[in-house]
């Protein structure tokens, strides 16, 4: 949609079509990863004070006169990322290296191009495709492929044992998150995400906004059934499993060190943005006011959605520190036994839903 | 068409550029000292031993076959969930059957414990599975569970 706008303003367009796409996709792209990086600095931070005021700690602060860290802690992320970068890259001599070093680029590019598709505001969409929710849950699942090369390639057990879990987990939650997906589209007949937040105006109920999640019961139940499984998707706790700290050292991601290691960590981060945001937008009104009609402007648009996304990763940081891990047979079963029979009669209730009461 | 998804073969072409330019920082920045012992494969400070690349418990394929199935049902929903309120009945009858064959699928694995990530019972129980061996019924043929 941005894409469109900016090639329309620009004189000389039709001159040189593909010069002209080229650099306006590019133009529109160094902002999404800026906003990816930015959001992911603000986000290590929000978790590491999240964590520590759970734990009724104060977590990050400057000390002495406020220097070292800065106020508050506030220049930590940025030490972190550093201290990232200048880590000696080490690879290890029996792994295999080529697949090693692909490994990071999947995960990272099926992060950030399901960003493309991601609805800020009624204006601020890299690419408003007519299959945007369906190609979000498409392209998120590249990361699998990079989880399991990372695994393999590093030819160390830890590395196996997590891909392979990350593998199972991340495949079968992905069957709920599509099954509760399908009943926002029964509902919206539109698989754009534009379209399905067009969907979402006005009151439902007489009081409540008009959001999906509000609309019957089923809705709302799909909404938790969603959220979950995206929780489980990211590798979150309590599904982190495939990197149980405590059990297999960091999961598939054991062998890697520095930058290659902080780009698994910030595709963690943006994944994190993506089903939250894809939540927001199918089930929350993405962009649209909590209360209809006010603040409902495109500036105000990007306020809501990264607001309600921020919200759901506020959520998740909140599970990580008040919930113990699964257990891997629990967590199959969770899936494959509680949460596919539900998706399956939420689908069959909003089909029965739509038919008697419209 | 091509506006939308040209988009994302640039998004996907510039992350390569994105992770690479880092990578590439930090081959200027960071230190190099390479040693055998740090090179080697972590295996919490013991030497490693033989390859990791072992056979993996059988469990997994079970799940990426589930999945398949499943997965490839869940694709061929998204049109029907599109045009469902211009169908109407006709469609959700139809969706229903269906999903009710998958349905008695998942409900046929299940029973057949293939969800299960650990088979309490088995036949031949050895080690420190002999303690959950299955028992034989009175009429002496062990269950096809």
């Amino acid at each position: 949609m941005i894409v469109d706008y900016l090639i329309d303003i620009i004189p000389f367009a039709a001159d040189w079509p593909g010069l002209v796409f080229v650099s306006v996709v590019i133009f529109c792209a160094v902002p999404v990863f800026l906003f990816i990086a930015v959001y992911a600095l603000v986000a290590i931070y929000g978790e590491l004070k999240v964590s520590s005021f759970m734990q009724d700690k104060i977590g990050p602060m400057g000390q002495g006169v406020g220097l070292h860290a800065g106020k508050w802690g506030l220049l930590q992320p940025i030490a972190d990322a550093l201290k990232l970068i200048l880590k000696e890259d080490i690879i290890p001599t029996t792994a295999d290296r080529k697949l090693f070093i692909l490994a990071p680029f999947i995960v990272f590019i099926g992060a950030f191009i399901s960003m493309a598709a991601l609805p800020f505001s009624q204006t601020i969409i890299v690419a408003d495709m007519n299959i945007g929710i369906f190609y979000i849950l498409a392209v998120s699942s590249l990361g699998v492929i990079g989880i399991i090369l990372a695994g393999w390639s590093s030819n160390n057990k830890w590395s196996l044992y997590g891909a392979m879990r990350s593998a199972a987990q991340i495949v079968s939650y992905e069957i709920p998150a599509g099954l509760s997906i399908i009943g926002v589209v029964m509902i919206t007949g539109t698989l754009s995400m534009q379209g399905i937040i067009e969907h979402q105006s006005g009151f439902v109920w007489g009081i409540l906004p008009n959001w999906i999640i509000f609309q019957n019961p089923f809705t709302f139940l799909s909404f938790f059934l969603f959220f979950i499984s995206g929780v489980a998707e990211c590798n979150r706790t309590p599904f982190d499993i495939p990197e149980a700290e405590s059990e297999l050292v960091a999961g598939a991601f054991t062998e890697y060190s520095g930058m290659r290691y902080a780009f698994f960590f910030l595709s963690e981060y943006a994944n994190m943005f993506v089903v939250s945001g894809v939540a927001a937008a199918a089930f929350l009104g993405g962009w649209r006011s909590p209360i209809p009609g006010v603040l409902d402007t495109p500036g105000w648009g990007i306020m809501w959605f990264i607001g309600k996304s921020m919200f759901l990763i506020f959520m998740m940081m909140w599970f990580r520190w008040t919930w113990p891990r699964l257990r891997v047979d629990q967590l199959m079963s969770v899936c494959w036994k509680g949460f596919i029979p539900i998706a399956f009669f939420n689908i069959f209730g909003i089909g029965i839903w739509k038919l008697l009461i419209g | 068409m091509y506006r939308d998804f040209g988009t994302i073969l640039i998004f996907a072409l510039l992350g390569i550029v994105l992770v690479y330019v880092p990578l590439l920082i930090q081959r200027l920045v960071a230190p190099k000292n390479p040693t055998p012992d740090k090179l080697s494969t972590y295996e919490c400070g013991e030497e490693p031993e033989g390859s990791a690349w072992v056979q993996f418990n059988i469990r997994f394929y079970v799940i990426a076959l589930i999945f398949l199935i499943f997965d490839v049902e869940v694709v061929f929903l998204f049109p029907w969930a599109v045009v469902f309120d211009e169908l109407g009945l006709l469609a959700f009858v139809e969706m229903a059957i269906f999903l009710s064959i998958l349905i008695v699928g998942l409900a046929y694995v299940w029973k057949k414990k293939d969800l299960d990530w650990v088979k309490y019972r088995v036949k031949y129980g050895r080690g420190r599975y002999s303690g959950i061996i299955e028992e034989k019924p009175e009429g002496g043929t062990v269950g096809t569970s």
